[in-house]
Order: C-alpha cells, then sequence, then structure tokens
C-alpha cells in the first residue's frame, strides 16, 4: 500500500496538470451568461436607478433630472401611496397565514397518514398553476350571484352578502385569500422537506422522557426546523411584495384603487399612462422594500439559526 | 415506536386532512362543473350538476381565445427559455467551477448578487431599449428577457453541483484526446442531469405561467401566451363564467398533466430550486 500510493497520486498529479494546461474550460464559456445578466440585470437596473428620479415621459429622447420629486408625488397621491400601504398590508398577512397554517399542514401530514402522498399533492397542485387562471376562479366564487352568497344565504346571512371584489372594503382581502390558498401547500411542502430532516428518535426520546406534545414542538422541531422556517417566510415576503397577477384579475386595483398593490400601480403608471420616470420611481420603491425586508429577514432568521 | 404506530387519533387526523384537503378542492369542482354547462344553465343555476355534458364551451373558446396559437407561443418561449437557461448557465458554471481563482470567485458574487437583485427596477428600461431594437412583441426579446432574469439562479445550482462532482471523468475522457467541449457535452453534461432537472422545471413552471412580463412585452400581439390570452378572453367575454372557465381549464390542462404525470420529481424540483 504504502509504495504504490504515492505513485499513484503523483500520476494522477501529473494528469491533472496536464489536463488543466491542454483543456481547461475556456473563459469564453462564461461570455454568453454574463453578457445577458450584465445587461439585464445590471444594466437595466442601474438605469432604472436613475430614470427614477426623472421626468422621462418613455416617448422623448431624454429625460430631465428631477431630484425627489417622483418620490414626493407618490407620497401625496392617494392611489400611489395607497398602494404602498396595500403592498405592506398584504405582504405581512400573507407570510404569516400561509406559514402558519403551511406549517399546521406539515405537521399533521408529517408521520404515519397512510394517504400523505395524495394529500401532499392535492395541496401543492395549486401552486403550479398560473395565478391569473386561478384568480378567475375566485372571481366567480367571490361575484355576486357567485357560491360564497349563495352559501351565506343559504345559511340566512343575506346581509352579508355583497360583491366581494368590488367592495372597497373587502377587496384588498379576496386578494389575501386567493393568495392563501394558492401557495399554502408550497409552504407545506418546505416545511415536510425540513421535518424530514428531523430523526425520529429524538422526538422519541423525549416523548419517553414524559415531555408533552406542545414542549416537544417547542424544544425539538422548532428549533430543528429553523432553516425551512428562513426559506419559507423570506420566499413569501419575496412573492408577497411582488404580488401582481391575482390583484389583476380579481379587482383590476379597484373599486377606487382600494386594492391598488406596488407592482399594478408599476403596470398602470408606466405603460397606460406612459409615466416612465414616475413609474420607475415606484419600481425603486419596490426593489428597496424587497431588498431590505428579504435580506434583513434572512440575517435575522440565519443569526436566530446558528443560535439555535 | 409510539410515535409512528396508527391510532384512533391518527385516523381521525387522516380523516380530518382529507376534509380539509376536500375543501380546498372546491374551487377546481366549481370550474369544471361551470365550463359544462351551456350559457342558459350556467346563467340560472350555475353550482348544480349539469344536466347534460356540454363540451360546446371548450370548442367555442378554443377558437374565440385562439388558444392553439398561444399554447403553441407558450412553448416556443418556455421552451427556448429553458434552454438557453440550461445550454447557457452549465457551461458558465463549469467554467467557474473548474478554474478557481480571482477571476472566478468575482463572476461566482456576480450571479449570486443577481439572484438577490429584484428584477422589477431594470423592467421599464429594457422594456425601453427593446422597443427601441424592435424586440417588443417577439419571441427573441422575450426569451432573452427570462433567460436574463433566471440566469443568475441557473449558474448558482449548476456550480454548486459541479464543485461537488470528482474530476476523474473529465480528466480520463481529456486524456483520451477528447477536446473540452466534447468532454463536457459527453461526460459532465449527463453528470448534471439532476440540477438540470431541476432547473428545467422550476424556472419552466415560473415562465410559463407568468403573466406579469409577458402582459407588459407581448399583449396585443400575435405572440401572447396562455396567460395573456385568457386574460384578453376575459375581457371580451366578462361574466359568461362557462366560456371563461372553458379556457382556464385549456389553459391550466399542461401543466395538470405534467403535474399528474410526474408529481414527485415536479415537487422535488420546485423544493429543490427554492431550498437553495
Amino acid at each position: 500500500m504504502s509504495t504504490t500510493a504515492p505513485g499513484l497520486s503523483s500520476t494522477r498529479e501529473t494528469g491533472r496538470r496536464r489536463a488543466r494546461s491542454s483543456r481547461g474550460a475556456p473563459w469564453l464559456w462564461v461570455v454568453p451568461a454574463v453578457a445577458v445578466v450584465l445587461a439585464l440585470r445590471y444594466a437595466a437596473t442601474a438605469a432604472g436607478a436613475w430614470y427614477a428620479f426623472t421626468d422621462w415621459d418613455g416617448i422623448s429622447p431624454h429625460a430631465n433630472f428631477i431630484g425627489l420629486d417622483n418620490f414626493r408625488k407618490i407620497l401625496n397621491d392617494p392611489a400611489s401611496r395607497g398602494a404602498l400601504e396595500h403592498t405592506l398590508e398584504l405582504a405581512f398577512t400573507f407570510v404569516i397565514v400561509s406559514n402558519v397554517l403551511g406549517l399546521a399542514l406539515a405537521l399533521a401530514l408529517n408521520r404515519t397518514v397512510r394517504t400523505r402522498g395524495l394529500l401532499r399533492a392535492l395541496f401543492f397542485a395549486p401552486v403550479v398553476m398560473s395565478s391569473l387562471a386561478v384568480s378567475y376562479i375566485w372571481q366567480f366564487i367571490f361575484s355576486f350571484s357567485g357560491p360564497l352568497n349563495g352559501g351565506l344565504g343559504r345559511i340566512g346571512l343575506d346581509s352579508l352578502k355583497r360583491g366581494w371584489t368590488g367592495d372597497p372594503n373587502w377587496a384588498l382581502w379576496t386578494i389575501f385569500v386567493v393568495l392563501v390558498w394558492q401557495f399554502v401547500g408550497l409552504s407545506m411542502v418546505m416545511y415536510l422537506a425540513g421535518l424530514q430532516g428531523i430523526p425520529e428518535e429524538l422526538d422519541e426520546a423525549s416523548a419517553v422522557d414524559g415531555a408533552s406534545t406542545f414542549r416537544r414542538f417547542r424544544k425539538i422541531t422548532l428549533p430543528l426546523l429553523a432553516p425551512a422556517i428562513t426559506v419559507s417566510v423570506t420566499l413569501s415576503t419575496i412573492y408577497g411584495l411582488g404580488v401582481f397577477d391575482q390583484v389583476f384579475a380579481l379587482t383590476g386595483g379597484g373599486p377606487v384603487d382600494a386594492s391598488e398593490t406596488l407592482a399594478t400601480q408599476i403596470y398602470k403608471q408606466t405603460f397606460a399612462f406612459g409615466r416612465f420616470g414616475y413609474g420607475t420611481a415606484l419600481s425603486l420603491i419596490l426593489t428597496v422594500l424587497i431588498t431590505i425586508l428579504a435580506v434583513g429577514q434572512l440575517a435575522i432568521l440565519r443569526a436566530r439559526e446558528s443560535r439555535l | 415506536m409510539g410515535l409512528s404506530r396508527y391510532t384512533r387519533r391518527t385516523f381521525f387526523r387522516e380523516l380530518t386532512l382529507l376534509v380539509i384537503a376536500a375543501i380546498w378542492w372546491v374551487p377546481f369542482y366549481f370550474l369544471v362543473i361551470v365550463s359544462l354547462k351551456p350559457d342558459l344553465e350556467a346563467l340560472q343555476s350555475p353550482l348544480s350538476f349539469p344536466q347534460e355534458v356540454d363540451l360546446g364551451n371548450f370548442s367555442t373558446a378554443w377558437h374565440d381565445a385562439a388558444l392553439g396559437r398561444s399554447l403553441v407561443n407558450s412553448l416556443v418561449i418556455t421552451g427556448g427559455s429553458v434552454l438557453a437557461l440550461i445550454a447557457i448557465g452549465s457551461i458558465c458554471a463549469y467554467t467557474i467551477a473548474r478554474r478557481p481563482g480571482r477571476m472566478s470567485t468575482a463572476l461566482y458574487l456576480l450571479f449570486v448578487l443577481g439572484i438577490i437583485l429584484p428584477f422589477q427596477l431594470g423592467l421599464v428600461p429594457t422594456y425601453a431599449v427593446m422597443r427601441h431594437l424592435g424586440l417588443v412583441g417577439s419571441y427573441l426579446g422575450i426569451i432573452l428577457l427570462y433567460t436574463g432574469i433566471w440566469m443568475p439562479f441557473s449558474v448558482f445550482l449548476y456550480t454548486g453541483f459541479v464543485r461537488a462532482l470528482p474530476k476523474e471523468y473529465e480528466e480520463a475522457s481529456v486524456v483520451d484526446g477528447a477536446s473540452t467541449m466534447r468532454t463536457f457535452r459527453r461526460v459532465v453534461f449527463p453528470l448534471l442531469r439532476p440540477v438540470t432537472g431541476t432547473v428545467a422545471i422550476f424556472t419552466g413552471l415560473i415562465i410559463w405561467n407568468d403573466f406579469f412580463l409577458s402582459l407588459i412585452f407581448l399583449n396585443g400581439t400575435d405572440k401572447t401566451p396562455l396567460p395573456v390570452a385568457v386574460y384578453t378572453f376575459v375581457g371580451a367575454f366578462a361574466s359568461r363564467w362557462n366560456l371563461i372557465f372553458a379556457a382556464v381549464i385549456v389553459s391550466l390542462a399542461p401543466v395538470l398533466i405534467f403535474f399528474l404525470v410526474a408529481q414527485r420529481q415536479l415537487i422535488r424540483g420546485f423544493t429543490g430550486g427554492i431550498k437553495t
């Protein structure tokens, strides 16, 4: 052994050296990927950051620098300011509810349930579907002559009947319902994956020691689930802040801007009203929000993970 | 042991879960029921079981929403983007992973930061430039856009995988006199299959279902993918739910079939893409 080993490793060594000098994947191979990313990610984002401070209308060849004017206008415009508030409300509630429900489902599904595969598929199926198409099903459910009001009428709650997506107090929450309904399966699957990494013996040992279910959940399951929580919460935050399809299909941002989000406002201001500078200023706000909230959350949760 | 035995309580837990799942699927019941009814019945009693199955809505929706063309558009756009993400992403990641040094670290960082950077801010300038170049409303424009947006993710996944891959196979192939390209195609790329699957499933689904970008870049052209076609159709046939739902079902069908056939791989690919 001791005589062959060095010889073996040295031939491998020369082989590797020769391999590297004769081939070595050429740097040319990185060019296409680097080019598209530099152009469509970095350059475009940098340009967006510049246009946010201009009055560009999207047509004229040059744009005037107007400082913080766009941002002042955003704060003074009820539709845009409302969009900012709605986006935060929607993202916050969506993150909490979809993660709590997703975790609950994952825990209930985790072990011993016989139809586990089927249940997982049933809850996950909406995730892979087009949000737009799915939202139309719900628009029907929420419509005035739709099943929701039908059900309310049948149990004698006629006074609650309304066109849900057209009601300023409810429009935003119809979007919330659809978001949770569609994406709870995604949180669930992420938590299930996390739960699979927890050794069963650990849980059983502490059960034998007489720890209650709740205590076991808090002291064993939850800490070991920390990485899954980090990923799921961060992702739903990013998705919740950028929500567009559901709003567009269900309410169109209405009634009277009651359910506008930043993404729908960006679309309308830029492409319907031709206010490109204003639209990019809104995009900048959304970008900063996503970056701060997602990265901040990631940092905090990761720090907690390592402490646990 | 105690915790994994199937007890009465487990049975009731399972039953509750099945009931919740059934409630979760009620919207799909409405979707199918309404889509099978002729106009009058859909209006008068939308929720009852259809008196007779009427597939007329599907042919109307298929023709009036031009769903056939949109299906082809969706296939071309998603297929083109995913192919680019795999081909360009894998060779780039391979080079980064196999030539460690300052250059490769810098490039790696470029892609990782690109994942974090939200795409929305660059959207308007991209639109302006593409309009200038005549790329708005073209396959090439939207494929480029998706490729740019998802490339950091693809490179990131591939790089991680290649780094964990032993070099022996490639070296043997090079010693045998194969060129780098040939080695990559014949030896390395087949070994990357698990990541290729993850990249394809994850980005493929997101691109297939994307509405926001395709609305901005393709609305009003003949290149519209399925979601935009459904949106346009709903605009024209507002409140005629039987027709709308037929269109919705057709637009959901490809993904649903895929889901039924490869549910396990799909969920794995999706979570695999997300976890990293």
